[in-house]
């Protein structure tokens, strides 16, 4: 018995938010009397025994070429593998984009319960319930698993992680691997730049910035604060900025540590997608605008002058101009 | 070319969010119910432009509910499509949902399903996945584009900070996102030709449900924001670097 972590990885490197799945899997193993292991597809060049800190005891590695991209199909079938090795009660991903791709593929293949977006961990006496952000994150929902294996993906950002001391064993696996039935053809990363749903700050910011050319002072800011940029819809609509950096409701729902909103009214349908956020900071204009109603801080002001200002100063206690 | 669409109901975005009986149903007095936003301008409006595109397409839509789903899955119909299949079952969770679909497309041998990515009201952004293995398909999950290239698809789809573009073979299930197509709003000559085209009734097959709600919660409401001078920014910054230790 076991619980099993997916650790997901980009160009060879464990992402945040497995670290964050891999500690939440171990207090999930440390709450139900087992241990916790991972299983990681593909190449890796991290050194996987170091996430043993995370509480992983084993980690399974299974590479092949047919693994070097992800096909959701073939992913799956030898995670069932691995779990079917591990003897796994309990299935831990990431729920980023490729945990959504073969988390629900997996619960279905193993008729597994599945729950997506958890956003703390299960009770497991009795029974076993999970906490799940519902609603556009403006509600939780408890919900019961009834199935002997539970597969969780839990929401980025949403648990801490924890370092301790531990090497994990890792070993290599040897799976069926099918051939890919998806081809990747390219691969377009925004190079140097904090991925939208793993920053830890975010500087978004609205129709108030007037047009595109004025995107300097809010780049300059989040580049200051090691942040990833995002916009609102309208901003997005109007080609002002591309349409990965659409937050809210119809776009991408992050939960950074701070979220900094510049020129946005603070819609509902916007609010859905960024009140995770652990500190809201609102920049407006408008002293009415509702955004201020969700905000833990606020300026009512001209971004064009507040902004600059706010690099200035943030600059100065880094210790940098 | 045949294109399954899943059409999901979900209360409208500017919903009040508030629940019912101890906590443990959603209280939809005086909610609007619309098509799933993603269900709707992603997923459904592809579609549509594909059968622009060519005539020979054609496009089926299937959703999972009792009659009150009727006037969503008509106002689907509106804005283009062929037919609608409604699988005659409350609310369940999403593997059963995903079993019902399952069987509706063996039956129809379709080359393509799309869903949205989720549904804005239980974000599960499941049954995608659990209908391409349930139908043992690939599976392409946050779709921002699609183009159709003879018996393949040409897909990118989301990946953390970037994209990523692929060929999949057909038939395959897509869930779709932002970047698909842009919103439409139906026409009078939509509305009224939806009026007429065929709704299926069908009766669900027996399926199990994994996970079931227990009760809901609302977070708890903010403190109440700080306001700060604005001609005081460092006040700011301290704020955040001391009190919250954001930065
Ligand atoms: C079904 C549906 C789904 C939607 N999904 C989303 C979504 O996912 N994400 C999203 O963002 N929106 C979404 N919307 C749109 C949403 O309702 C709002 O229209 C949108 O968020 C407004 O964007 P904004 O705040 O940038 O612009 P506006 O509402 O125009 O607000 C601009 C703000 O900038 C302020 N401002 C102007 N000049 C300055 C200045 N010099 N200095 C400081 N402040 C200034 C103004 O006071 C105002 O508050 C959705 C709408 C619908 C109907």
């Amino acid at each position: 018995m076991s619980v099993l972590v997916y650790i997901d990885t980009a160009d060879g490197h464990v992402k945040k938010a497995s670290l964050e799945a891999m500690t939440y899997g171990s207090k999930i193993a440390e709450q139900i009397g087992t241990s916790a292991e991972a299983v990681v597809l593909g190449p890796v060049n991290d050194d996987l025994t170091s996430l043993g800190k995370y509480g992983i005891k084993k980690i399974y590695n299974v590479a092949n070429d047919s693994l070097n991209h992800l096909d959701a199909q073939v992913y799956t079938k030898v995670v069932a593998q691995v779990a079917d090795a591990a003897g796994a009660k309990v299935i831990v991903f990431s729920n980023n984009t490729n945990g959504k791709a073969i988390a629900p593929r997996l619960s279905a293949r193993l008729k597994a319960g599945f729950v997506s977006g958890a956003v703390a961990l299960p009770e497991t006496s009795p029974g076993f319930t999970v906490k799940k952000s519902v609603f556009s994150a403006k509600a939780f929902a408890n919900v019961s698993v009834n199935t002997d294996i539970k597969i969780i993906a839990l929401n980025p950002n949403a648990y801490q992680t924890i370092a301790t001391d531990g090497t994990a064993e890792v070993i290599s696996f040897n799976a069926n691997v099918d051939p890919p039935k998806v081809k990747v053809t390219n691969v377009t990363k925004a190079s140097g730049e904090v991925p939208l749903t793993e920053a830890e700050i975010v500087v978004s910011a609205g129709r108030g910035m007037k047009g595109p050319e004025n995107w300097g002072m809010v780049e300059e800011l989040a580049k200051t604060l090691h942040a990833a940029t995002a916009c609102s819809r309208p901003v997005a609509d109007a080609h002002w900025r591309p349409h990965n950096e659409h937050v809210g409701q119809t776009g991408i729902a992050i939960a950074p540590n701070l979220y900094i909103a510049i020129g946005i009214s603070g819609a509902i349908q916007h609010l859905a997608g960024v009140n995770r956020s652990k500190v809201i900071v609102v920049i407006n204009k408008d002293p009415e605008a509702p955004f201020f109603k969700a905000a833990d801080y606020g300026i009512v002001g001209d971004a064009f002058e507040v902004v600059p200002k706010f690099t200035e100063a943030i600059k100065k206690l880094k210790g940098v101009s | 070319m045949k294109i399954l669409v899943c059409i999901s109901k979900t209360p409208d975005t500017t919903a009040k969010i508030a629940f019912t009986d101890n906590n443990t149903k959603f209280d939809g007095n005086g909610v609007q119910w619309i098509i799933n936003p993603y269900d709707e301008w992603y997923s459904l409006v592809r579609a549509i432009e594909l059968k622009e595109a060519d005539a020979s397409v054609v496009i089926h839509l299937v959703t999972v509910g009792a009659a009150d789903a009727d006037p969503i899955i008509r106002k689907a119909l509106a804005l283009g499509g062929d037919e609608a299949i409604r699988v005659n079952a409350d609310s369940h969770d999403s593997y059963y949902v995903a079993s019902q679909i399952a069987e509706v497309a063996k039956q129809g041998s379709y080359d393509l399903v799309f869903t949205g990515k989720e549904t804005i009201d239980y974000n599960g952004s499941s049954i995608g996945g659990m209908l391409a293995e349930l139908l043992d398909l690939p599976y392409i999950a946050l779709a921002s584009k699609f183009e159709l290239a003879g018996t393949k698809a040409i897909v990118t789809r989301e990946i953390e900070g970037g994209e990523e573009t692929c060929e999949v073979a057909l038939p395959a299930v897509i869930s779709c996102q932002k970047g698909m197509a842009e919103a439409r709003i139906p026409n009078m000559r939509g509305i009224m030709a939806a009026r007429t085209k065929p709704l299926k009734v069908v009766e669900p097959v027996s399926a199990d449900s994994l996970t079931g709600i227990q009760s809901f919660s609302l977070p708890p409401a903010k403190a109440g924001v700080k306001l700060v001078d604005p001609e005081n920014v460092s006040e700011l910054v301290r704020l955040l670097h001391e009190e919250a230790k954001a930065i």
